[in-house]
């Protein structure tokens, strides 16, 4: 497995909307490298003729039907927010029309 | 050089399930904010969504009534990205495998039946609704909406023009009604169509860079916006210009589409599997009962009324062109009603009070049986069209029925061929002026002439009874 760039870091940091530092980047270069080696060992693998698993669970068509349940009161469904009104959650002005 | 349009449509509809597609709260439009909110759709740790079975057979109905194949395997996917109005930072869509695939929607063109291919109809759930106060610094979040069963519907690149959007979109919301999988009410945002719209040099296999319209409230808008947008799409290439890839959104006032200030960074939703959802089965067996509940479709149904009531393409079209409007003729016929008369009641005066009303069909007050027990009393001469107009505007004010209207004012046609042989004496005696014209073949004179019998039984005389006895007591004069 060839070392994960810098570049490649940047990107999935920027992804997940986060800022790092250069050593965080040094760090995290060296730790995705080691997890996808330890993963790639799974190419050793011969899985021609195996079905791709979709799933962890061999569950199929958990439902549930269609009838309404209560919901929250509206003060617990904001109590945790950190900003709202007495209606909504609040968050930063979206300057994108939506 | 000449150029062409190469158009794909998304569209996605919230269908009417009771409560939202993987949590028990309500779906209800009208509730104030956040409160149809519970910890699954707020995306609040540790809670696991479980499927909805309704929002499942819906989409698949759909699916079946768009002729696409149904997938025996299929699953939901997350599709990951940051907005405000997804509280998870993913939405539970439906990737690789949708739900239905591959079929198609016939619309009538010019030249005429077209095919327009759909791609794929996937499940997914609706986010949450972003509300922006002018001069704020905030926006508030809604999260009614988070967790509305979605269905995504993508067309082919087979759509050529403007007017073949409109009719695209015109056909798939009424075939949604038909199944009543949706209200399909743009103004509340059940229905969202976008298109993408290209164009390229007339028969070129590459396609050229392609623009996003979205946003716009209505279908007719969006015939409007495509319009525009191919033509303003050409007007760039030929001044030697590059269509730049952008959302675009439609401004009303100025009749144009606008671009849309967005950050494109190029997206990347990296999905992965839902593991929080177990794959989804749909065997042969499933797939036939809701075949078999589905209803007849709008297409089938204007084709039968064309076999079986005579109607015309027109007329057929405009009947089936609602299910309610179409329900509600069939029901005049099953209580008697002929089917031309029927007809043209239905689109006729009875559309016209309804238009004026603002009222639906199936709210309107003149029971089916009623307006069939009106064509009755055409059909027999108790009332001419002239007073049926009359009486059917006091059945949709009162909801009474014609008969007992008719009785109550006193309405009913004289058909007393006694009574009006006696009227039509008196106007001879008293008229020998015009009836001698008459006799000297002046066809005036017997106009004259009905017109008098006609006022003196204060218009109820049966006109074509009155005609005929006064050409033969004028013939034995």
């Amino acid at each position: 497995m060839a070392r994960v760039t810098r570049q490649e870091v940047e990107r999935i940091a920027d992804l997940a909307q986060l800022t790092l530092d250069e050593a965080l980047i040094e760090q995290l270069q060296a730790e995705m490298t080691e997890i996808l080696t330890y993963v790639d060992k799974l190419n050793e693998l011969d899985t021609s003729g195996v079905e791709p698993a979709m799933h962890a669970l061999e569950h199929t068509n958990v439902f549930r039907e269609d009838t309404v349940l209560p919901s929250l009161d509206r003060e617990q469904a904001l109590d945790n927010a950190p900003s709202s009104d007495d209606e909504y959650f609040l968050v930063p002005r979206i300057l994108d029309s939506e | 050089m000449e150029y062409e349009a190469v158009i794909g449509m998304e569209v996605h509809v919230e269908l009417n399930t009771k409560s939202k597609v993987f949590c028990g709260c309500s779906t209800n439009f009208h509730a104030p904010p956040n409160t149809n909110v519970c910890p699954v759709c707020l995306g609040m740790p540790g809670v696991l969504p479980v499927l909805n079975k309704a929002a499942v057979e819906t989409s698949i109905a759909v699916g079946l009534a768009l002729n696409c194949s149904i997938s025996r395997w299929s699953k939901m996917d997350r599709k990951n990205y940051f907005y405000p109005d997804l509280a998870k930072n993913y939405q539970i869509s439906q990737y690789d495998l949708p739900l239905c695939y591959d079929g198609f929607v016939e619309i009538e063109t010019d030249n005429g039946p077209k095919r327009i291919g759909v791609t794929r109809a996937h499940l997914e759930e609706d986010t949450a609704r972003n509300v922006h106060t002018i001069g704020s610094s905030e926006s508030g979040v809604d999260f009614n909406r988070s967790g509305v069963p979605l269905l995504e519907i993508v067309t082919e690149p087979d759509i050529g023009s403007g007017q073949e959007a409109y009719e695209y979109l015109t056909g798939l919301k009424q075939t949604l009604q038909y199944l009543g999988a949706s209200d399909c009410n743009m103004e509340e945002g059940s229905l969202r169509a976008e298109a993408n719209i290209s164009v390229r040099p007339t028969g070129s296999k590459e396609f050229g860079t392609k623009t996003e319209v979205k946003n716009v409230a209505s279908f007719s808008g969006t015939q409007k916006a495509i319009a525009y947008e191919i033509e303003r799409q050409i007007a760039v290439l030929k001044e030697g210009g590059v269509i730049v890839q952008e959302t675009r959104g439609w401004d009303d006032r100025k009749n144009a589409t606008v671009s849309q200030r967005s950050k494109e960074s190029a997206h990347d939703y990296r999905y992965f599997p839902e593991p929080d959802l177990p794959p989804l089965q749909v065997d042969e067996a499933w797939e036939q009962s809701i075949r078999e509940s589905l209803p007849e479709l709008p297409h089938d149904r204007k084709q039968r009324f064309q076999e079986q009531y005579g109607l015309t393409p027109y007329d057929a079209g405009v009947l089936t062109a609602a299910r309610p409007i179409a329900d509600y003729y069939e029901a005049v016929l099953t209580a008697g009603g002929e089917a031309k008369p029927a007809a043209n009641w239905v689109m006729g005066d009875l559309q016209a009070l309804l238009t004026e009303a603002r009222t639906e069909i199936q709210d309107c007050r003149v029971a089916p049986e009623h307006l069939a027990g009106m064509l009755q009393l055409i059909a027999d001469g108790s009332i001419s069209g002239k007073m049926a107009k009359e009486v059917l505007e006091e059945m949709f004010a009162t909801g009474k029925s014609a008969k007992q209207l008719v009785e109550e004012k006193g309405l009913a046609q004289i058909s007393d061929t006694a009574e009006l042989e006696s009227i039509a004496l008196k106007v001879i005696e008293e008229n020998p002026g015009p009836v001698a014209d008459y006799k000297n073949g002046k066809d005036r004179a017997l106009k004259f002439l009905m017109g008098q019998i006609m006022k003196a039984t204060k218009g109820q005389g049966n006109p074509k009874l009155v005609n005929e006895i006064l050409v033969r007591e004028l013939n034995k004069h």
